[in-house]
């Protein structure tokens, strides 16, 4: 054994007595202390899965008293090599939140698409990533206005207040807003209606033939690796060929912070800064940010029937049928798409404070949860990335 | 809405942490990356739900059934259908102190490329061996890629300890087997762990049944290890490339005065190595003008100091030409300072099946600047089973070599030894705008570049 790994495992010691940390529920326990309790063996599955039992709740991940970070640091600090130990004990003041290196990483990522491509545009949809993708582009150019116009494409089945709240965010910062429309490829008889009632794989042809004729070479989304397994393989930028295909094995290899975004003409970019964040991370910085959403992301009584084990909204395109009883529900919205795939969650949570804690406990993603369009397969978000969507 | 929540004040404290997974094919790493997610409790019911179905239509476990946990990290259709990984993945998950990026590396065909992008970025790297098997090739080229990247940590976990019936004897002889492969890689001593990422021994918990290893679990070990930004920040000298100039000339921002900020003009960037703090002096590379930090502006506010890995828009004293391309560095003695060279000696990780030749015409892509290369030489190529150099005249895929590139415009370089962001650059190819390889400056570059200058002077 090293000496390494024995004075380690003191200061491990050492981090855990000192720093109780309250689980989920409150109780206080340390999460390793805690998570040595299932002494690895497998929680039986049916019992996971049929909801938050006491274990599931118990060694949150992310619970720890107010002192345990800085205390577990020092700890660390005896732990380590000498050589290491100085230089951690002198950069305590030059270290970001997880949260700020996130920011950083982002308004790195788009300042550059912006340096180096010609005509950037921002996929924007009132949804809160988007928007959470607008705030971060009024950051990173600062005193300056974002420097790219937005772009919606509208399925005909967006929430009423979601549109609303699209045309007032762009009026208040003044930049230009490009829509691609659904409804009219299906008024030409261009698309055609599925027989789910689901318009958001629809979303492609427009979106591809709105970047084509405004020559959008970069494409901002703000699509994040922990929403699925296809977009856990995305890279940061992606390039799409002339049908806007996503093509993952053949993807560039991404280094350091240099990215590459050379592409040929018919060629363009999609661009995802905010890749490596996490719900929960984009939750908590529109709270700390104090980021305005449209009201359906909160806690809201609303006239939903319940079917595929989601709260759909009664509305002009989703209506029960005979065996589906409509009641009102307290609800809320984790991901705001086309009406007719949009489930609601019970929720009580109605500030955003109330939200991150809400997701913090969540046992479910948020597309499993609530995207009826991702439940058509395992692969749906697979194929749809194939076929050109972002 | 009760107390601040446990949730919210740990969150506020936590750090990110990059980590990348490298093994070999079979030996475990799907199962590895899904226990460790599993145990940290990263894993929500619909995702166990359906792990849980597959694993019973698979008949995963025999008789006793369970989760087959590489199911977690069951990729994409394509993958499936032909059985292999094809990609990097990425994976998320946190504790109480630390929020951790996990870059999910798959163990071959094209294992350096996606080693190497995996551990560009990685504060660790988590090199994962059979115990029945133990220190093979491929874990040399792991601990071999991981030294030349110059990862801050590496984490080796012998898997697969209940094949071999938690044998402290097997664990000692793998021990030995890597200590002295360390030592003849020059890498490190690694921390080595005993894990079984099937029974969850040592993965998040440790081990009742390996009594004879007194060490943290790999979860803890991660939890514990300083990132590289800790180990860095506040020894290296400032270095900043500059992304773009921000001059509003009218169109500001909705809420801010147009003429208060008409003659404004900021430098953005990322901070990518050191400090700077308004006041400081700094070199404007390659031109070499010196000029003072007036101000460090954030989205409205006003700093005194920024670090690395901080995005932030420095204001200057004097009024000089400054681009996008522009490096900014801590002024100071020239031997401090990146030195704009057109002749770049370097390393190169080739990772496209396209070889190298000499005199191929390359782009060489350093901080924010573009510029086009030709190789004049290939000096030679690493054997990664010896790690000894051999004469070369060209590189393959998978091959780490050194070359002498000519540069149509000098770069102001960083040895990567020093600096891991301003002394690596991307090689990319002109006609079909892809990634050709990852290039790390050599520390020897200067005195290279010299005796070459030399050679044209004459």
């Amino acid at each position: 054994m090293s000496s390494y790994t024995n004075t380690y495992e003191v200061a491990v010691g050492a981090a855990s007595d000192a720093a109780p940390a309250p689980s989920r529920d409150g109780n206080a326990a340390s999460s390793i202390a805690s998570r040595s309790d299932s002494g690895g063996s497998l929680p039986n599955a049916r019992e996971l899965a049929s909801g938050p039992s006491a274990d599931t709740l118990d060694a949150t991940p992310w619970a720890a008293s107010d002192a345990a970070p800085r205390v577990a640091h020092q700890g660390a600090a005896s732990a380590v090599p000498a050589r290491q130990s100085a230089h951690l004990a002198a950069s305590a003041q030059h270290r970001l939140s997880s949260l700020d290196a996130l920011e950083s990483e982002a308004i790195h990522i788009i300042r550059e698409v912006v340096a180096e491509f010609e005509r950037p545009a921002l996929l924007f949809s009132g949804g809160k990533d988007s928007v959470v993708m607008l705030h971060l582009a009024t950051k990173a150019f600062w005193p300056g206005k974002v420097p790219f116009p937005v772009l919606h494409v509208d399925t005909g089945h967006n929430f009423p207040e979601v549109l609303e709240f699209r045309d007032r965010t762009v009026e208040r910062l003044g930049i230009r807003l490009v829509v691609g429309s659904v409804q009219e490829y299906i008024d030409r008889g261009e698309l055609s209606e599925r027989t789910d009632g689901t318009r958001n794989p629809l979303q492609t042809v427009p979106l591809l033939d709105t970047i084509n004729a405004n020559r959008f070479d970069a494409v901002f989304g703000g699509g994040r690796r922990d929403e699925d397994k296809a977009r856990a393989k995305e890279r940061i930028l992606s390039l799409r060929d002339e049908f806007g295909q996503w093509d993952p094995r053949n993807q560039r290899p991404e280094l350091w912070n240099l990215y590459n975004g050379r592409h040929t003409v018919g060629q363009h970019v999609r661009a995802f800064p905010i890749s490596n964040w996490t719900e929960l991370d984009v939750w908590r910085y529109i709270e700390r940010e104090n980021i305005e959403l449209p009201g359906l992301y909160y806690a809201h009584p609303r006239e939903v029937f319940r079917r595929d084990g989601m709260w759909r909204a009664v509305g002009e395109v989703s209506q029960p049928t005979e065996k589906e009883t409509v009641e009102t529900r307290t609800v809320r919205y984790r991901t705001v798409g086309d009406m007719s795939c949009t489930g609601a969650v019970e929720s009580d949570a109605a500030t955003v404070a109330e939200v991150v804690r809400e997701v913090a406990l969540s046992t479910l993603t948020e597309r499993g949860a609530t995207r009826a369009d991702d439940r058509i397969s395992e692969a749906a978000m697979e194929d749809r990335k194939k076929d050109g969507y972002f | 809405m009760s107390t601040p929540t446990a949730v919210e004040t740990a969150l506020e404290h936590s750090t990110l942490f990059r980590f990348a997974t490298a093994g070999s094919v079979d030996d475990g790493k799907s199962t590895l990356v899904g226990r460790l997610l599993h145990d940290s409790k990263s894993v929500l019911a619909d995702q166990l739900d359906a792990v849980a179905r597959t694993s019973a239509e698979r008949g995963f476990g025999g008789e006793r059934g369970g989760l087959d946990l590489a199911l977690l990290t069951d990729g994409l259709r394509a993958e499936r259908e032909q059985g292999i990984t094809i990609d990097v993945a990425y994976r998320y998950f946190a504790t109480a102190n630390r929020t951790f990026i996990l870059a999910d590396t798959p163990g071959h065909v094209q294992y350096t490329k996606n080693t190497v992008t995996g551990a560009s970025t990685a504060d660790a790297v988590v090199v994962l061996i059979d115990a029945r098997k133990g220190v093979l090739e491929q874990t040399r080229r792991h601990l071999a890629v991981a030294r030349l990247l110059r990862v801050a940590h590496i984490i080796v976990a012998v898997n697969k300890i209940d094949l071999v019936d938690y044998s402290e004897a097997v664990f000692r002889d793998v021990e030995a087997q890597l200590k002295q492969a360390a030592r003849e890689l020059k890498v490190d001593e690694p921390a080595i762990i005993p894990v079984s990422a099937l029974e969850g021994d040592n993965v998040v918990d440790r081990s009742e049944k390996t009594p004879w290893y007194g060490g943290p679990s790999l979860l803890e070990t991660l939890e514990q290890l300083p990132a590289l930004a800790d180990l860095e920040t506040d020894v290296e000298a400032f270095r900043f490339p500059v992304q773009t100039v921000i001059r509003p000339q009218g169109a500001v921002a909705p809420g801010l005065d147009a003429d208060t900020y008409r003659d404004y003009r900021g430098y953005a960037g990322q901070v990518a190595a050191g400090s700077i703090r308004v006041g400081d002096a700094v070199t404007v590379q390659p031109a070499g003008r010196v000029t003072t930090v007036t101000g460090i502006d954030f989205a409205g506010q006003e700093l005194d100091e920024a670090f690395a890995p901080q995005s932030v828009v420095l204001r200057l004293a004097d009024d000089i030409d400054i681009a996008r391309g522009d490096l900014l560095a801590e002024a100071g003695p020239a031997a401090s300072l990146p030195q704009p060279t057109q002749d770049l000696y370097a390393a190169l990780c080739w990772l496209s099946p396209k070889p190298l030749k000499e005199g191929s015409r390359l782009l060489i892509k350093h901080g924010s600047r573009t510029v086009q290369g030709l190789v004049r030489q290939v000096i030679n190529k690493l054997d990664l089973a010896t790690f000894a150099d051999q004469p070369a005249s060209g590189l393959e895929l998978n091959d780490i070599g050194t070359v002498h590139i000519r540069l149509a415009a000098a770069l102001p370089v960083d040895n990567y030894i020093n600096f891991r962001r301003t002394g690596a650059f991307l090689v990319i190819d002109p006609s079909d705008g892809n990634t050709l390889a990852a290039g790390l400056v050599e520390s020897d570059h200067l005195e290279l570049a010299a005796r070459e200058d030399e050679r044209y002077d004459i």
